[in-house]
């Protein structure tokens, strides 16, 4: 479990946090530039001094303003995966990955074999004896991962660890990221402004803004929380479903994965029967319907009912239906609202044109 | 008048071929030893006290920083002889610092070999603090930070990540306040006088042979030492620093 409850007022910035969440798991910081993301990471991280709160970590204080109580980086335990890096330009990717490894705290389980499994899980074999400069951003990046893991911490600090990279090298990390979560346990803290990132990392959510925690929860209720259209922008909303594959692909290379009481048809290639997947269905990609829909191109569809509407802007309405559980986000024009006379308790169909699909294995499962 | 050319013709070849001439005399020898032994002390007693100032400076705010940064490079701007006069009002043998060394310690540094190296000390601790400063400034405090998530306390980190990435600016400051020690002048005639074997460097040396009627060649070849060393150290200082920062692994921006 962390608890969080910080302050900090530097000049006009005022940053006022307060969350809590389960251990092991992800636990994305989620926000625009400027909303104190990195601030946060660097106070938990004891880098910055706040003026006051707690943190708190599987039951132990690392800083206490109450009491006066306020751990050293150094002796806090906890890994940073900096945004640039951060490697040290005078020692190998070997010294640098061992630069922790070394100082790591003398209550650390003694597993003389995690050095070398490090390295094959992040793939940094044949890297070893270059320079920092002599590396891709991406490898640079899966060096400062396992050096910062390398010092057995019990928090991993991964302040927008992708940000300087292109969508490539996005893609040649995430994997590895992903492996860290499912197979080291170590809990993290992710930094970052991608919601595709957070789609296929976090396991928990706090949304930030204007240097507040506005919203903490897992994603699929962070999904549908009001003030995260004002992150991430009106054409990305939309509510984020965790389902299970029920069908493998069949010869039409299309799966099944039921969701709620109904069933999506999906290409899901690689995927087996049972696995935990996450889909977000934008907004903007689904229709209402109230009679049963035919002769359309559009093969998805979910029954629910709608529990509740919003004004999107001043021609939209946010519609919220619930498909046996999951709710869902659908946008339409307040005309068409008007004229379908759109309420809560009406039961209608949810026409799905598209939907982005990830891979997610929980890793408190 | 051909005779007094060819004289003088003769008297031009010999004064170069003693001009250039490798072997040293003792004279020459006795200057070069103790030129070297004062810039040696003097480089290294002001070592770790550079690197310590030059921290201060740049990552301490503290009061009183601006008089520091001002009495370090006081003897930039002051006259030497002036800075040689100071010393001896303070280490001389009835000055505060200086009776008590004799007293205490049984240590006299006026008209001593550690008494120029303590002169040459002063007048190069300037160009010292200068470099050292510079390549701490250009260090990453970034790094440092990395390195305390790490698990490294203050003087490990200092050692292990902050003193290796300064090293090329604290080398080169080193030859550097090496090279000007080896020709300090002022301060070191006032301070510590000019006696062969003691005291006498090679400027010194330099500056006594012109005094004698008889001795323009030898005044020639300790000018010709004296340059030669003064180039051969920056070169060295240049070139030491460029190979550091190559095995520090910076070529370019990372």
């Amino acid at each position: 479990m962390l608890n969080v409850r910080l302050s900090r007022q530097r000049g006009d910035f005022c940053l006022d946090v307060s969350f809590s969440a389960q251990t092991p798991g992800v636990i994305a910081l989620f926000g625009r530039s400027g909303s104190g993301k990195t601030t946060l990471a660097h106070l938990l991280a004891g880098l910055l001094q706040p003026e006051a709160g707690i943190v708190e970590l599987d039951g132990e204080r690392l800083y206490d303003s109450e009491q006066a109580l306020n751990v050293p980086p150094e002796a806090r335990r906890i890994g940073y995966v900096f945004q640039d890096g951060r490697l040290f330009p005078h020692y190998t990717v070997h010294g640098n990955l061992l630069y922790g490894w070394k100082r790591r705290p003398q209550d650390a389980p003694a597993d003389a074999g995690l050095p070398s499994r490090l390295i094959l899980l992040l793939g940094l074999e044949k890297l070893l004896t270059r320079r920092p400069w002599q590396l891709s951003g991406g490898e640079r990046q899966r060096v400062a991962l396992g050096r910062a893991l390398l010092t057995h911490p019990r928090l991993l600090l991964l302040d927008e660890p992708l940000a300087a990279l292109d969508q490539r090298r996005r893609e040649e990390v995430l994997p590895y990221l992903e492996r860290v979560r499912d197979e080291l346990r170590v809990p993290m803290i992710y930094v970052s402004h991608q919601f595709d990132e957070v789609l296929r990392l976090a396991t928990h959510v706090v949304l930030m803004d204007h240097g507040r925690s506005v919203a903490s929860g897992d994603l699929p209720a962070i999904s549908l929380h009001p003030q995260l259209r004002d992150t991430v922008g009106a054409e990305a909303l939309g509510a984020v479903v965790e389902a299970t594959v029920t069908h493998a692909a069949d010869d039409t290379g299309l799966g099944q994965i039921s969701v709620g009481h109904g069933r999506l048809q999906l290409p899901t290639a690689a995927l087996q029967p049972g696995q935990p997947v996450r889909l977000q269905l934008l907004a903007r990609d689904l229709i209402l319907a109230l009679g049963t829909p035919r002769g359309l191109s559009v093969r998805n569809r979910l029954a629910g009912v709608i529990v509740a509407m919003q004004d999107d802007d001043a021609h939209s309405v946010l519609v919220s239906v619930d498909v046996g559980g999951p709710i869902l986000l659908a946008r339409v024009t307040a005309l068409s609202a008007a004229e379908l006379e759109l309420r809560i308790g009406l039961p209608l169909w949810v026409l799905v044109k598209s939907v982005t699909l990830r891979t997610f294995s929980r890793s408190d499962s | 008048m051909a005779s007094v050319g060819t004289r003088q013709l003769r008297a031009v070849i010999r004064y170069i071929g003693r001009m250039v001439d490798l072997a040293i005399s003792e004279i020459e020898w006795q200057a070069l030893r103790v030129s070297f032994a004062v810039a040696l002390r003097s480089a290294l007693f002001s070592l770790p006290l550079a690197v310590a100032v030059a921290w201060a400076l740049t990552r301490r705010r503290f009061h009183g920083r601006f008089m520091l940064d001002a009495v370090v490079h006081l003897p930039l701007v002051l006259p030497p002889v002036l800075v040689g006069y100071g010393l001896l009002l303070l280490f001389g043998v009835r000055g505060p610092i200086g009776a008590w060394l004799e007293q205490t310690l049984g240590i006299r540094l006026v008209f001593t070999l550690p008494g120029a190296a303590l002169a040459t000390a002063v007048m190069t601790f300037p160009l010292m603090v200068r470099a050292i400063r510079i390549a701490l400034e250009q260090v990453d405090t970034g790094l440092e930070e990395a390195a305390r998530t790490l698990g490294a306390g203050p003087l490990d980190r200092f050692l292990s990540i902050t003193l290796p990435l300064m090293s090329p600016g604290i080398l080169a400051g080193t030859i550097t306040a090496f090279v000007a020690a080896l020709g300090e002048f002022g301060a070191v005639i006032t301070f510590a006088g000019n006696i062969a074997g003691e005291t006498q460097t090679l400027p010194l040396a330099l500056y006594s042979a012109l005094q004698r009627p008889d001795g323009d060649v030898l005044a020639g070849r300790l000018a010709l030492l004296s340059l030669a060393l003064g180039v051969a150290g920056l070169a060295l200082a240049e070139l030491l620093s460029r190979l550091l920062r190559r095995r520090l692994g910076r070529p370019g921006a990372v």
